[in-house]
């Protein structure tokens, strides 16, 4: 069945490569938008209710004494009380800062960690009390994991592991080839693993994840590492594997917002265990449509002055990136209305910085982020922290 | 796409499991010089000492089916009993547990594709053995000693099978478990001398413990099946602690215990391991 959605895909990417607008972003934006559900009434594919994680982790003590010193035990809050709905046929998206429990929520669905409370439904089975039968219908790929032993070649892995799913010879021989064309590593199938670059391993476990076929398939950040011609080419695959199995269903977790406004029909927003907004992104983007994002260019401030910059009137959020030498900043500025831009001239005048540039920008979804979340996923650093 | 359920899936689950070991064989010559060339020359040391001592000539051939034996003993401490842990620190774990197949299906694949590759060098220390030091076997019960060699293995790896699962959670420390375990097995199993010397000097809980270890009584009823008496004079080469037949019976109930407790133990670790969530944090 894969191998002939591979193949199908292979046929239209041939189309596309004659169609120049097939790469546009705003052709990609709206074959998500036809692509998610008509009106979400359609079987469900992942369902959580209250789900709930929470960790005891060591912490060491501050000293009182030689008594004092020691170990401590504390309770760290991973999930708190998750309530989600995703549908079958939908590609949906988990955006977080690290910590936010992106992939504590996965590792309970994909059966690898019991929840401390509530429950969560993969396919209508219960993670926990059906977990072999979830089992066998979900798959998952992690970007940046190195699955596969070095002394076999990659279609040996690719076979070995498609075996745990009890995939026949004929099918897994067949769907491995096809697969590898598409993730362009066909001349490397007889390859031992061991000689592969980080971006070649990375490929061929995301053929590790599609080759069992499965009806749910969590991708946790599966372009991580990649380069662009690589991370497109996964993209590009997600979204044709969806679309000619309209009864297949994705979630991923991604750090590339444009990743996750491009690929994504509904996008959750997660932090601190919490669902904090969960809509399509054109949706999402609304919840800035009264509240302007200006960006504007400043020479002579530091870190101390940006946050005191959020205490200006008006001012919902402000983030700044520094430009290179940290002699200059970026500032985006998440406003009440458009009046309050003269509030935050007036502030920075009063600083004596030097404004080289001011842009109004249209709402994106790391605006969207920021203002949920309170500070940008480039702040949150680029790696999950193992949760 | 079909997929396999049941048995088939275990079967196919195992098969795929074993794959890489008995490709490994083949394709990694390093591990000829560590599994063969290394136990030979601490079976050739003995076989030195013996002769300088003027030992009993059968003494070498027993030296020589030790170094047979602990190959195997070797592959099951590294490769099978630290596996899942290692398995575990390269994150290959949570894909054997993602999967709907066994994990006793992949920890059978591990054991029958160590076995094959231990078979391949035992069979080169047990010619080099054979050639460079004239040991000659002479059993007159061919069959019987195939019995309880593969009874042997089964307790062996059903041991390798069990110390799986369990250094799974012992986690970190599973390296220096094993090295804790290389030496003392050795010494405790009789690998190079007579197992019933050893019986005779030492207290009995460790006697105890020498005979759950199923090299101990695999290798004596070996012994016993392929050195037999001298036919012309009747005099034993070596006295047993227990007639094979025994042995065989011991070592089959064991290797029965040991499939079991992995069974057992292998659940309850892996639903200890969700719920402390060990089982996929690596740096725990």
């Amino acid at each position: 069945m894969c191998a002939r959605v591979v193949e199908q895909w292979k046929m239209d990417k041939a189309e596309e490569a004659e169609d120049t607008d097939a790469e546009s972003p705003d052709r990609a934006a709206n074959w998500s938008l036809q692509s998610a559900p008509a009106n979400n009434t359609g079987p469900l594919a992942i369902k959580t209710e209250q789900l709930s994680r929470t960790y005891k982790v060591k912490s060491q003590k501050k000293d009182k004494g030689d008594k004092g010193k020691g170990e401590d035990k504390k309770t760290l809050v991973a999930l708190n009380g998750v309530d989600l709905e995703v549908y079958q046929g939908e590609l949906f998206g988990l955006l977080g800062p690290n910590g936010a429990g992106k992939t504590t929520l996965i590792k309970i669905l994909t059966t690898l960690l019991a929840p401390t409370g509530g429950v969560a439904y993969v396919d209508g089975l219960d993670v926990v009390k059906n977990a072999n039968e979830v089992r066998r219908r979900i798959n998952m790929v992690s970007g940046g994991e190195t699955s596969g032993y070095g002394i076999l070649t990659v279609r040996e892995n690719l076979w070995m592991f498609s075996q745990f799913y009890g995939v026949t010879w004929k099918d897994a021989y067949k769907t491995i080839d096809e697969m590898l064309k598409v993730v362009e590593l066909e001349d490397k199938a007889n390859i031992r693993i061991s000689s592969l670059s980080t971006g070649q391993r990375q490929r061929m476990n995301f053929c590790r994840g599609f080759i069992t076929d499965p009806k749910v398939i969590f991708l946790d950040e599966p372009t991580l590492g990649l380069d662009v011609n690589a991370a497109r080419i996964v993209r590009d695959f997600t979204r044709d594997w969806m679309q000619r199995q309209p009864d297949r269903t994705v979630l991923l977790t991604t750090h590339y917002m444009a990743e996750a406004d491009e690929l994504c029909d509904r996008i959750a927003i997660i932090d601190h265990g919490k669902v904090l907004a969960c809509d399509t992104p054109t949706n999402l983007k609304k919840l800035l449509q009264k509240q302007p994002v200006f960006e504007i260019g400043v020479a002579g401030i530091n870190d101390r002055n940006i946050e005191g910059l959020s205490q200006t009137p008006g001012v919902v959020r402000v983030t700044g990136e520094a430009a290179q030498g940290g002699s200059s900043y970026t500032l985006k500025f998440i406003l009440e209305d458009e009046s309050a831009i003269a509030s935050v001239i007036n502030a920075l005048t009063a600083l004596n910085a030097s404004i080289t540039s001011l842009n109004k920008n249209e709402p994106t979804l790391e605006d969207v982020f920021i203002k949920l979340v309170g500070r940008s996923l480039a702040d949150s650093g680029t790696m999950d922290d193992g949760r | 796409m079909h997929k396999s359920t049941g048995l088939q899936l275990f079967l196919r689950a195992a098969f795929a499991r074993a794959y890489p070991r008995v490709r490994g064989a083949n394709r990694e010559k390093s591990w000829v010089f560590f599994e063969v060339v290394i136990p030979f020359i601490n079976t050739a040391a003995f076989v030195f000492l013996y002769r300088a001592l003027h030992a009993p000539e059968a003494y070498v051939g027993f030296v020589v089916l030790g170094g047979v034996m602990s190959t195997y003993w070797l592959n099951v401490l590294w490769m099978m009993a630290s596996q899942l842990y290692w398995d575990k620190q390269e994150g290959f774990l949570e894909l054997y547990i993602m999967a709907p197949s066994s994990l006793m299906a992949i920890l059978l694949g591990m054991g029958v594709g160590g076995l094959y590759m231990s078979t391949l060098r035992a069979t080169a220390v047990a010619l080099a053995g054979t050639v460079l030091f004239g040991v000659q076997f002479a059993a007159s019960q061919w069959a019987v000693a195939l019995l309880a060699f593969a009874v042997t293995m089964f307790a062996l790896y059903g041991l390798g099978m069990m110390l799986s699962s369990v250094f799974l959670m012992w986690g970190r420390e599973a390296w220096q478990v094993s090295l804790a375990f290389q030496e003392p097995v050795f010494f405790l199993s009789g690998m190079n001398f007579p197992l019933n010397k050893l019986f005779n000097s030492i207290p009995g809980p460790l006697v105890l413990v020498s005979a759950i270890v199923p090299v101990s009584l695999g290798l004596d009823a070996l012994r016993q099946l392929l050195f037999p008496p001298d036919p012309s004079t009747g005099v034993p080469q070596i006295t047993g602690v227990l007639p094979p037949t025994i042995e065989m019976m011991i070592l089959s109930g064991l290797g029965v215990i040991f499939v079991a407790s992995a069974y057992l133990l292998l659940k309850r670790m892996e639903w200890l391991a969700k719920v402390e969530a060990r089982l996929s944090l690596r740096w725990q």
